[in-house]
């Protein structure tokens, strides 16, 4: 139970930064930390006590840590990738146009 | 083979180091990819090693030597040829068997390399497609250059 | 057979536009336009025959039954919403054949377009939490790289500030459905609803419903989480505003809370309260902020989020009457708003500007754009014979006859003030004196067909009121969200409760 409100509380972890940090690049590595906290929580759920990793071999027969919340943290990294080269490719493209990566200064659009 | 720009990239070191790295870096990703079915990895996480084994070489050499050898086109191509054939791969499983994506090879012996009906075929799809993707969008954003715009 | 078509064509002209239409751009268009047309008449195939089917056709993929698979599942309301979405994408495809040549990069567009109608049937369609969270994802990935297609300073201002809200919102989705993975150890929506069904409602599901309204919210542009869209939609090209805000906003949201909370938990009334609150302050802001907008697009997008509002108000009453008129308003606001961004594109494709104070006096110049324009206002301030002012009435009074007065006159005077708004759009573009602004080009055959075509469909949507079509086409959407939890019955068959459990 603990655990679960340490993945918790890495999430807000990851939060704050969203909301506090001026860089740009400070700002995709908090989204990063929040992706993270997630695939840790996912992962952490489908632990059984005295279990080993699920992959079959010849003669074992013992029992597995859950496989489904393995496929899903797989997917949700590539998914993370996807979202993350593309915040980047953004904000090269921001200091092209602005010369600065302080979102103090990006702001242009009002209201 | 010869080095038109030998001042660009990192020192000779390193440059030596990575002429025995590499190789054993795409080796390794292939050895993954092939046996997603039997041990952990798959398409995805081989296809990212041996896109590292390619931004490992332009780390080491700088962006216009692997310009020279490398045909961005001809990746471009291969990664849609790739996807493509995964489509199409479901497809043939539609009008085979009624449901997308079905497997419509035989299952094979159990922990054998060729077993488990398509699921090898389709690793070596994804791997093609997220190696040569990752790849060509880490050569984008380093071709960026600061006066545009 | 007929299901997976709608996830594997888009896909395949995607990647095919990108194989082949790098050197040759004209291409492009041609794969596009084919692809939309296909699954366009096999959408309407699909609602067509779907009575045939006792109301439900459900797929699997690979060949497992559920709940080992992902299941595609074919009913009424998804019916309804993939001709929606698909008749939209077609038509701005259309529209954006043209459009396109003021911008470079026309192979980029198209693959990304694609790739986004993919995502939202994907939506629509799936069966399963964790698809949905996959298709919801790929879609979005695309309307963030389209929200920057211009790659000005705004644009990409605008891009990186809706992908940095869209990212956090995932995340918190991703964690509800971890949750509720962790409580019924399932991830099929029917079997999770079977699971909560037999368990009764423990203290954990309040954390998912907050994560959930927080999650699909933001993509609803619901008034706490709206922030994006006024930036999103100006810098957006014309066609990719019409898609985002008449099929992209209501899919990935409005769509989504629907389904989850009447289908799988079964419409708990303090969720629908909220929703009832959040629904009324989007008609209010939205509606008063639109007021002093100088920007065409921008004041369109603060329109949007009071329409939506409208929308999520109607849904959330909970009674037949209330979800009609929000089933009813989803459909015409996608087709009226839809019409006004498309004659925002016009616009700016003439005059290369989208401020209202230095149009003016274009209606001699552009006879074809003003004449839509009038047609899309009077539709979208309810306006008889337009299709507007059927669904605003009937959401006014379903919010009267369940109780809720006070939402009810502020339907009602809102939309009074929507009208007022659209007026000054008239009078500033289109009437009145010659503003600074000139004609450069005029507007070409393309876009004109595709503004007439949507202009007609104003006018000709109406007809589903006429009772005798409305209670066999209608009545059927209405009982499928109104029935609850008998989504859970109609899956149940399928459902195999082998040795795994």
């Amino acid at each position: 139970m603990i655990l679960y409100l340490m993945c918790f509380f890495l999430f807000l972890v990851g939060v704050y930064g969203t909301i506090t940090k001026r860089d740009l690049i400070k700002i995709i590595l908090a989204i990063g930390i929040m992706g993270y906290s997630v695939n840790l929580f996912l992962v952490l759920l489908a632990y059984r006590s005295g279990a080993l990793a699920p992959i079959l071999k010849k003669g074992f027969n013992v029992s597995m840590v859950d496989p489904i919340p393995q496929a899903l943290v797989l997917t949700s990294i590539v998914i993370e990738l996807g979202v993350t080269a593309l915040m980047a490719a953004l904000a090269i493209r921001i200091y092209q146009k602005y010369d600065t990566f302080d979102i103090t200064k990006i702001r242009r659009l009002q209201g | 083979m010869q080095n038109n720009f030998p001042n660009e990239g990192m020192s000779v070191i390193v440059k030596t180091i990575t002429r025995f790295t590499v190789w054993l870096i795409f080796l390794y990703g292939l050895y993954i990819v092939l046996h997603g079915h039997l041990s952990p990895g798959g398409g995805f996480a081989g296809g990212v090693i041996i896109a590292l084994s390619y931004v490992h070489l332009t780390l080491a050499y700088g962006k216009n030597f692997v310009l020279e050898r490398v045909d961005k086109f001809a990746m471009s191509s291969l990664e849609s040829i790739a996807a493509i054939l995964f489509v199409l791969t479901g497809i043939v499983g539609l009008y085979v068997i009624g449901n997308f994506l079905a497997n419509f090879m035989g299952i094979g012996k159990l922990y054998t390399l060729i077993s488990a009906g398509y699921i090898p075929m389709l690793n070596i799809f994804i791997c093609v497609k997220v190696g040569m993707g990752l790849y060509l969008v880490f050569f984008y954003l380093a071709s960026f250059k600061p006066q545009e715009g | 057979m007929i299901l997976s078509q709608f996830i594997f064509v888009p896909l395949l002209a995607a990647f095919l536009i990108v194989l082949f239409a790098r050197k040759k751009e004209n291409i492009a268009a041609v794969i596009a336009l084919a692809a939309c047309a296909w699954i366009l008449i096999v959408s309407f195939i699909a609602f067509f025959k779907l009575p045939a089917h006792g109301g439900m056709i459900l797929n699997n993929t690979s060949g497992w039954s559920i709940p080992y698979t992902i299941s595609l599942i074919l009913d009424h309301l998804s019916a309804f919403m993939l001709i929606v979405v698909n008749l939209i994408a077609f038509l701005s495809a259309f529209y954006a054949t043209q459009y396109i040549n003021h911008f470079s990069g026309k192979w980029n567009f198209f693959a990304l377009f694609m790739l986004m109608l993919t995502g939202m049937n994907g939506v629509i369609l799936t069966g399963d939490f964790f698809n949905l969270y996959v298709f919801m994802e790929i879609s979005l990935i695309s309307a963030y790289a389209l929200v920057a297609f211009g790659t000005e300073s705004e644009e990409l201002e605008a891009a990186f500030k809706y992908a940095l809200m869209g990212a956090i919102t995932s995340t918190m989705i991703l964690f509800g459905i971890g949750i509720l993975y962790s409580y019924t150890s399932t991830l099929t929506m029917a079997d999770v609803g079977l699971q909560l069904r037999n368990a009764g409602t423990p203290k954990l599901l309040f954390l998912v419903y907050g994560l959930f309204i927080a999650g699909f919210g933001l993509k609803t542009a619901l008034v706490p989480f709206h922030a994006w869209l006024p930036d999103a939609h100006p810098s957006a090209p014309a066609p990719i505003s019409a898609m985002l805000s008449g099929v992209l906003i209501k899919t990935l949201g409005v769509y989504a809370i629907v389904r989850i909370f009447y289908n799988v938990f079964g419409a708990p009334t303090v969720v629908l309260q909220i929703l009832m609150l959040l629904g009324t302050l989007s008609i209010v802001i939205g509606g008063f902020l639109s007021v002093v907008q100088w920007d065409f697009k921008r004041l369109l997008g603060f329109s949007s989020i009071s329409q939506i509002g409208y929308v999520v108000v109607g849904f959330a009453l909970g009674t037949p009457l209330g979800i009609l008129g929000g089933i009813l308003h989803l459909f015409y606001h996608s087709i009226f708003k839809s019409l006004l961004f498309l004659d925002s594109g016009a616009v700016e494709y003439a005059t290369d500007t989208r401020d209202l104070r230095q149009l003016g006096g274009l209606s001699k110049e552009m006879k074809v754009t003003s004449t839509t324009t009038m047609i899309g206002t009077l539709s979208i301030s309810g306006i008889p014979p337009f299709n507007g002012f059927f669904s605003k009435l009937i959401i006014i009074i379903a919010c009267i006859s369940a109780g809720q007065i006070v939402v009810g006159i502020i339907a009602a005077l809102v939309s009074i003030v929507t009208l007022a708004y659209f007026l000054k759009v008239q009078k500033h573009a289109f009437f009145g004196k010659k503003g600074s602004a000139k004609v450069l080009e005029k507007v070409p055959f393309a876009m004109k067909t595709a503004m007439i075509i949507l202009a007609a469909l104003c006018l000709i949507s109406s007809a589903i009121m006429i009772p005798s079509i409305r209670k066999q086409y209608l009545n059927p959407i209405v009982d499928t969200v109104m029935g609850k939890t008998s989504y859970i019955d109609k899956v149940e068959p399928y459902l195999d409760n082998g040795s795994v459990k």
